[in-house]
């Protein structure tokens, strides 16, 4: 029978649950790095036993650590984050020019052919990439060097680089997103790239639809769609349907369109999955009911799954990296929240439960399917 | 033998217990001792202070000799004390946030 194996990255820490198919029993490890804010762990879909974990500390900086056997073990690998020549400077949340800082690394994104080959999307915004399994590191650094780049302002959480998307019918399309950049994409393997936002509209800029400048929050895609894109804006939940070339509204009859975190059913391309936030100012589910939706039909018409989520005096946030699905043919739902717990659904969004309740602020959620 | 005493996080990160006592080399100084630390330990390149710039990251302290150390030059000599082995000297992260 297949199982699952959830990396959980916490503001204290991270944490390994595992069950079988059921999903109902689970294993809960950790936490590994205690004290460390673990921002996001990944496994090699060539090699799930191989884990990328970025841990992170204001005190003590960026590690890198690898797991070579599923998360038993660790070994430190490599942290030498340097910009590729004289970075030069980005905007501060005041408008001044800032120079670029390298602060920790948001999300690990393995290859898909290669499980020595890993990116690092990292803050100040630039991706990276290894070939060695994380021991050394080349910044891809066109990307940063992009002419807009000195327009970039940091969103809330800094000026990050949080997703990263490859595309798994050509390897070298790769699509990133930035906050408060925007979204962009690369068709040749991260050697140039440019803007992907035509069609969003953010109000807190000066131009609503300008090329750069958008707080994109995630982006989500089903590896048999990969023309099409779903997005988690600041305020907004967008597709695309060409890759990025434009992207239209699908907020429909949401609730609040304000969110972080967005995926598509493992099986049901066209099925997404949200969690309606509040507000900007305010990060935590309207009247304090925990709900997510789900759209089957690519966005527009959404529906409310509440079965075992907390109907009352619940003022938690899902983060952008704290929301994932497994693969089996029940498809999993997994998010995680603020207030430290990690929520299941293992019948498609129909039914929830909390796998652990009171785990330090989740900050990611990944899960494996194993066989 | 120099004595350095590390914070909690870093000696689990570097897999020690207690006291690390290390040779330096030369003229014992903050940089000549964090080189040596960091050669024998690599995975604390760049918790102490930054890779590209070498400046002590800013929540990080440098005692020893019940004195203050963090804002003296990295090269100027550590006390006697502490190049001799009769003192520590102390990482320690800055008493910072909650």
């Amino acid at each position: 029978m297949s199982r699952v194996r959830v990396l959980v990255g916490t503001r204290k820490g991270a944490f390994v649950l595992e069950s079988d198919g059921k999903r109902q029993e689970w294993k809960i490890d950790g936490p590994h790095f205690a004290g460390w804010e673990i921002y996001h762990l990944k496994g090699s879909p060539v090699d799930p036993n191989r884990i990328y974990a970025s841990q992170t500390s204001s005190w003590f900086g960026q590690i890198v650590q690898r797991s070579d056997d599923g998360g038993q073990s660790w070994e430190t690998v490599g942290n030498g984050f340097v910009y590729d020549g004289t970075p030069g400077t980005h905007q501060w949340y005041d408008g001044t020019p800032h120079p670029w800082e390298f602060a920790r690394v948001w999300h690990f994104e393995p290859s898909l052919s290669d499980p020595d080959t890993v990116y690092a999307g990292v803050e100040d915004a630039a991706l990276f990439r290894s070939t060695d399994g994380g021991r050394s590191w080349e910044e891809l650094s066109s990307l940063r060097e992009h002419p807009s780049a000195s327009s970039w302002q940091p969103g809330a959480g800094g000026m990050c680089l949080h997703t990263i998307v490859i595309d798994p019918s050509d390897y070298n399309r790769i699509f990133t997103a930035i906050s408060a950049a925007g979204a962009f994409r690369s068709d040749d393997a991260g050697k140039t790239w440019r803007p992907i936002n035509r069609g969003l509209k953010s109000n807190s800029i000066p131009q609503q639809e300008a090329e750069v400048g958008h707080c994109v929050h995630r982006i989500a895609m089903h590896p048999k769609h990969p023309n099409v894109l779903y997005m988690q804006k600041h305020w907004d939940v967008m597709r695309s349907v060409d890759a990025g070339e434009s992207w239209q509204e699908v907020s429909g009859n949401l609730p609040t369109d304000f969110g972080f975190a967005i995926d598509v059913h493992a099986h049901e391309p066209q099925t997404i999955y949200v969690v309606p936030i509040k507000s900007d100012s305010e990060h935590f589910p309207l009247d304090g009911r925990l709900r997510v939706y789900r759209s089957r039909t690519g966005g527009n018409e959404w529906e409310e799954l509440a079965n075992g989520l907390p109907e009352r005096n619940c003022y938690v946030n899902v983060l952008r990296d704290a929301m994932a699905v497994d693969r089996l043919d029940s498809c999993g739902i997994y998010f995680g929240t603020t207030g430290g717990q990690v929520y299941v659904s293992p019948d498609s969004g129909e039914s929830w439960s909390a796998i652990v309740r009171d785990l330090p602020a989740v900050l990611s959620v990944e899960v494996q399917t194993l066989p | 033998m120099i004595r350095v005493v590390l914070p909690a996080h870093l000696r689990t990160l570097a897999r020690v217990d207690g006291e690390v006592r290390l040779e330096v080399a030369g003229e014992v100084t903050q940089r000549s001792l964090l080189d040596a630390l960091e050669m024998r330990y690599p995975m604390l390149l760049g918790t102490m202070r930054d890779r590209v710039t070498q400046q002590r990251r800013a929540y990080v302290r440098f005692f020893a000799c019940e004195q203050d150390l963090s804002h003296e030059r990295p090269d100027a000599p550590l006390p006697s004390a502490v190049a001799d082995g009769g003192e520590p000297f102390l990482v320690v992260g800055a008493m910072a946030g909650g």
